[in-house]
């Protein structure tokens, strides 16, 4: 599903944040990207959803070859992973339904399956009858589940999430960690990049350690 | 699939609706900038529109002197009086017999002992021909000029209404003045237009990248800003529509004024329904193309980043 070739990732600002990387995640398994704060997991995962293009190497991602990819086709690639991040990056002034109902919408789905698939969504995060609440109304731990039920809305193969429980109470982050181990169990690929080793050794998953720019 | 495509723009559009209602004061500001640059050019077209409706009134006052040969006769002047009211496009024929004319001569110059002293009247006959309104313009009126001067009796023939194309060349000048100006304008109205959509671009660029980065193209993110530049535009139209309605209003007693001491009654009309279908149109058309512009070049440079 998910394959990094001899990938490297320097930035405009000269630095390096991946050397060399190969990893391989498999349909439907889900792994843990763990290091250090600047060790290059997040790049991992904006090279996977096509935010960023490897400056050498391949990387593959549900059979396209990402740094041949047309611009002209990135949004319709984008749209098969569903992207969680530790700052939700949710629209402050729409309500909790717009929000997760964004990846529909630019799908041009119809009215009646975003509204069926949204409350879905919402009922799968715990947060059904917030439809109308403004995302400033929510607790953090709330802002990140609407983060979740947006992702996953649209029914992506791919999951990726970026400290996904940074900002989260340890029983917040392990309701987050159950909502993704249940994407999973419907196969859904999942990558989670965070730096709590005790979450990732409680699931039992397998983890990928990634130190300066390598993998360890 | 369609039902949804409207849906999509219905929605767009609502959006950006909802985003001019929410800056009332920015809004207002711009639209009213644009508003005036649009009343301009249609505020001169309305005056030289109307001025042109009133030299019809004016064509009445066209005429032309046909001065006949000293040795014709009144019966023959009386004649051809009589085969050039015939001629179609004109109105009416005055003779002016040369008794007429030395009488009225002498009444108006105060010249009546030197004229006394004359052996006989050195006044020709004449005969002023006043053509249709609908004749008035410069090509029927040279017509005429020539079927009256090739008569073998008439001396010479004498256009009395030169002003009148002076005056048609300077509306003609005016228009031209106008098509310029307007032009520029609209390349004015595109341009603030554009810079305001660049700037709404920049306060909303988290909206976009998190827009981008679930899946949508740039034809989507674009759309809203697209409805924003035509709806600047549509109320730029009406606002344009509704200043030279009031300035017409303000100006209408002094141009009747002016009418009067020509001999007309004429007002301006404002400007019309065709003209607020024109304006309406046209806004929406250059706010279009002013979000447009500013859309292309500065959407495709947002790109979504995971932070």
């Amino acid at each position: 599903m998910i394959t990094f070739e001899a990938v490297a990732k320097r930035y405009r600002n000269g630095r390096e944040a991946l050397s060399n990387i190969n990893l391989h995640v498999a349909p439907g398994e889900m792994v843990f990207l763990t290091g250090r704060s600047g060790a290059g997991k997040s790049t991992v995962l904006k090279l996977i959803a096509l935010l960023e293009r490897p400056t050498r190497g391949r990387v593959t991602v549900g059979g396209e070859n990402t740094g041949k990819l047309k611009a002209r086709r990135v949004p319709a690639f984008r749209r098969r992973i569903g992207v969680v991040f530790q700052d939700h990056r949710l629209l402050v002034d729409r309500p909790v339904f717009d929000n997760v109902a964004l990846p529909l919408i630019v799908a041009d789905s119809s009215l009646k399956e975003i509204d069926k698939r949204v409350r879905a969504a919402l009922d799968q995060v715990g947060l059904r009858g917030s439809e109308r609440v403004l995302p400033a109304e929510l607790s953090v731990g709330e802002q990140q589940r609407v983060g979740i039920a947006r992702a996953i809305v649209s029914r992506p193969p791919i999951l990726i999430a970026d400290e996904p429980t940074g900002n989260l109470d340890p029983q917040l982050a392990s309701e987050v960690m159950t909502l993704f181990r249940r994407m999973n169990e419907v196969g859904v690929t999942v990558v989670v990049a965070t730096h709590d080793l005790h979450l990732v050794r409680e699931s039992g998953l397998r983890s990928i350690v990634i130190d300066n720019g390598h993998i360890a | 699939m369609i039902g949804s495509y409207f849906a999509r723009h219905a929605q767009a559009l609502l959006s950006s609706a909802g985003h001019l209602a929410r800056a009332p004061i920015a809004t207002a500001f711009t639209v009213v900038v644009m508003g005036l640059a649009l009343a301009l050019p249609l505020g001169l077209d309305v005056l030289v529109r109307g001025a042109r409706e009133a030299t019809h009134d004016f064509s009445g006052a066209v005429s032309m002197s046909a001065y006949l040969k000293t040795g014709v006769t009144e019966a023959r002047a009386n004649q051809l009086a009589r085969t050039a009211r015939e001629r179609a496009g004109v109105a009416t024929v005055e003779l002016i017999t040369a008794t007429q004319a030395l009488a009225q001569f002498r009444a108006q110059s105060g010249f009546g002992d030197a004229l006394d002293a004359l052996e006989g009247n050195p006044l020709p006959h004449v005969l002023v021909v006043t053509p249709r309104p609908e004749r008035a313009n410069p090509a029927s009126m040279e017509n005429l000029r020539q079927y009256l001067a090739a008569w073998p009796e008439v001396d010479a023939v004498q256009l009395d209404g030169d002003w009148v194309s002076r005056f048609n060349a300077i509306l003609g000048l005016l228009r031209q003045a106008l098509l310029i100006s307007a032009g520029l304008l609209a390349i004015g109205v595109v341009a603030v237009v554009g810079n305001t959509i660049r700037l709404e671009i920049q306060n909303r660029r988290a909206e976009i990248e998190v827009t981008k980065l679930v899946g949508g193209t740039n034809g989507f993110v674009r759309r809203p800003f697209l409805y924003t530049g035509a709806l600047y535009g549509l109320l730029g139209g009406l606002t344009a529509w509704l200043v030279v309605i009031v300035a017409l209003a303000l100006l209408n007693p002094a141009i009747a004024h002016l009418a009067h001491t020509y001999g007309s009654s004429y007002t301006i009309a404002g400007p019309g329904a065709r003209d607020l279908e024109f304006l309406l149109g046209g806004g929406a058309l250059l706010g279009w193309i002013g979000s447009w512009l500013a859309a292309a070049r500065h959407l495709a440079r947002i790109e979504p980043g995971a932070g």
